[in-house]
């Protein structure tokens, strides 16, 4: 018996994608990926964040593929990361350890350790700079240069490292902050087992931090604006820096950092937001209690950790008819690969079912029974 | 292609798939939630059905794709491309050569055998998602076999409209035990679910459910007793291509005035019984 050939749409398939690439191409300049790596950097963390994939060469290369769409780039890297084994899980990461490259608090006007602006555009006006237009490598050097020589007239020989301490702790030193119960619950894995509700925090953080950047901002300001908590939250702490990763050695646990393996570092964007709140104190008493939300993506990503931060004050504290505070409204809305797919699944023939549908239709308008 | 593994993923998110199949074929038209990895099509067009595709194709088996009833679809040659490549098994349009079938929307119109599979896609594998949107309260609702809301919706749109209103996805009761959505086939489709020889799996990726039907599984389409369940109706309606009758048929527009012409919805179908028929009509002796 012989197998019959499928032709077809075969073709016309093969001309569409040749004709995306010729699209990508025909201005007669490709981005290298490296270009894209140091250039494009808020558009990696990005797609790194969504694609919960640290990996920042691969997401380069997505996007050099998706052709800066983030939609597609995430896309490219989530499936992508379907194909690797889940080979070890991490130990867990101190975050006082964090290597601090900016951290501010906008609760207090200083902080012990101080106010660390870092890098960012929020200090920025925000008109186009047409000097980039015609900047070149000679001019990248020589500001290069200059900005070394500055730094080097202003740093101490050695750098003290310092921990800093944690807003927050502050803030529970006083008893304004609940101290809570350290809870070494082992999260599950929601790339590994579905999401079943009621959710563990641990699967709404997992699902938050991997939301789609626009759609987690857009909840989370929904949220203080009024279709919710309806409160002004403070961010206590909003820290970028960098977080080591280490794994226990594969042939047993091991009971101190020293003996794990060292696998490298994340940068990240935490934040920590304080919510006032009314509680009953003793004896029926009204109180003020203030809480806390907290915000953790990959990369430099500050409104979504932000706006994450809200999210999970939202959902630790449900409020009945408010979808922001609905854990399954949220929580299935705000990925990227299901949400694009589903909306792009539009574009797919639906004859049969329309059919169907226009069956009915005539049926009833009929006056058939 | 060797860069990945035979039939895409790795084996330990096949071997999950193929737990939660298990669970799903051992409960009849109970949701089983498993945890969908992404693919490299998008969610939404079919991923639910690719993942148990690929989770339960050997090197010896030989694969059909259908969208639509169509083999020609784009998102059909996408997905048996894909599959192909992941795999290097042999493919076909014929369902009766085909030993797993998947399909969007369709249950091909040659009977399958009790050697054949069938994978199903589905979007909203939630019978009861219309009237109850919380996951939670709906597998409530389910454990307790509490129908009520589904048998009111019906009841409904017969008050409305004189008849229930359903297009495709109409709802059925497997097993006299769960409420299940059929996907969206067309009502046509739904009675041959039931007691049907193969095996058919569901697949909905997006939302991370995976259902099956055992070989011969009792499948009802809801209806009440004074209010039976009407497929669509093709009475008086001819495939203009093969001469069939009785079959699902796409309804197709021309011009103005002109009146609708009909195709069978099937392709393998439609095309198997032209071949036949012009060997017919050459006077060859049919092959069997």
């Amino acid at each position: 018996m012989a197998y019959v050939a499928v032709k077809g749409g075969e073709a016309a398939i093969a001309e569409s994608i040749k004709r995306l690439r010729y699209e990508r191409l025909r201005e007669r300049r490709t981005i290298a990926v490296k270009a894209i790596r140091s250039g494009l950097r808020a558009l990696v963390d990005r797609v790194m964040s969504e694609a919960s994939l640290y990996a920042k060469e691969l997401a380069a290369l997505a996007i050099k593929q998706a052709e800066g769409n983030p939609e597609e780039a995430t896309f490219l890297l989530r499936a992508y990361r379907s194909t690797l084994p889940r080979k070890y899980y991490s130990r867990l990461t101190s975050m006082g350890s964090m290597f601090v490259e900016r951290r501010i608090s906008a609760a207090f006007k200083d902080i012990a350790g101080g106010q660390l602006l870092g890098a960012s555009a929020d200090y920025t006006h925000r008109l186009l700079d047409f000097n980039l237009e015609k900047e070149t490598s000679a001019n990248v050097r020589a500001w290069l240069a200059a900005f070394q020589r500055e730094q080097e007239a202003e740093k101490p020989s050695v750098m003290p490292r310092v921990e800093l301490p944690r807003v927050t702790d502050i803030l529970r030193s006083e008893g304004l902050l609940r101290r809570m119960q350290q809870d070494d619950t082992a999260p599950r894995d929601i790339t590994r087992q579905s999401m079943t509700f009621p959710a563990e925090r641990s699967e709404r953080l997992q699902t938050l931090t991997r939301g789609e950047s626009g759609a987690v901002v857009a909840l989370g300001y929904a949220a203080i604006r009024g279709y919710g908590l309806a409160a002004h939250p403070t961010v206590a702490a909003l820290m970028v820096g960098r977080v080591a990763i280490t794994i226990d050695y594969p042939l047993g646990a091991c009971d101190s950092d020293d003996e794990a393996l060292y696998l490298g570092q994340v940068r990240v964007t935490e934040v920590d937001a304080i919510i006032p709140a009314a509680k009953k104190g003793q004896g029926g008493k009204q109180e003020i209690e203030i809480r806390l939300g907290y915000g953790l993506c990959f990369g430099q990503n500050e409104s979504k950790a932000i706006a994450m931060s809200v999210l999970d004050y939202c959902l630790e504290h449900p409020i009945p008819d408010s979808p922001v505070h609905d854990e399954e409204f949220v929580l299935t809305h705000i990925d990227s690969v299901e949400a694009s797919g589903f909306i792009s699944h539009l574009k797919l023939p639906h004859y049969v079912t329309f059919q169907s549908e226009l069956d009915a239709a005539r049926r009833i308008n009929r006056g058939e029974r | 292609m060797n860069k990945y593994n035979f039939a895409f993923f790795d084996e330990q998110s096949k071997r999950e798939i193929r737990r939660a199949l298990l669970k799903a074929v051992a409960i009849p038209g109970y949701q089983v939630p498993f945890a969908s990895r992404e693919m490299p099509i998008a969610r939404g067009w079919g991923t639910g059905g690719l993942q148990v595709m690929l989770a339960i194709v050997g090197k010896k088996d030989v694969i059909k794709v259908i969208d639509q009833g169509s083999d020609d679809s784009v998102n059909a040659v996408s997905i048996r491309k894909f599959i192909q490549q992941m795999t290097g098994v042999l493919e076909t349009a014929e369902t009766s050569e085909a030993s797993i079938v998947q399909s969007r929307h369709r249950v091909p119109e040659v009977p399958l055998t009790g050697e054949q599979i069938l994978i199903l896609q589905v979007p909203i594998p939630e019978p009861l998602r219309e009237t109850e949107q919380s996951e939670l309260r709906a597998k409530r609702l389910h454990a307790e076999k509490e129908y009520s809301g589904v048998w009111l919706s019906l009841f409904e749109q017969i008050m409305k409209y004189g008849c229930t209103a359903t297009g495709a996805d109409h709802p059925t009761m497997v097993h006299e035990r769960y409420v299940m959505s059929p996907s969206p086939i067309p009502r046509y489709d739904n009675r041959r679910l039931n007691d049907c020889a193969a095996l058919i799996l569901f697949g909905a990726g997006r939302e991370k459910k995976i259902y099956a039907l055992p070989p011969y599984t009792k499948v009802e389409s809801l209806a009440f007793v004074d209010r039976p369940f009407v497929s669509e109706s093709m009475h008086g309606k001819i495939c203009r291509l093969c001469g069939a009758e009785g079959v699902f048929l796409d309804e197709s527009v021309q011009a103005a005035g002109a009146g609708p012409f009909y195709e069978c919805n099937d392709t393998g179908y439609c095309r198997q019984r032209q071949s036949s028929k012009s060997r017919l009509d050459r006077g060859e002796q049919s092959g069997d």
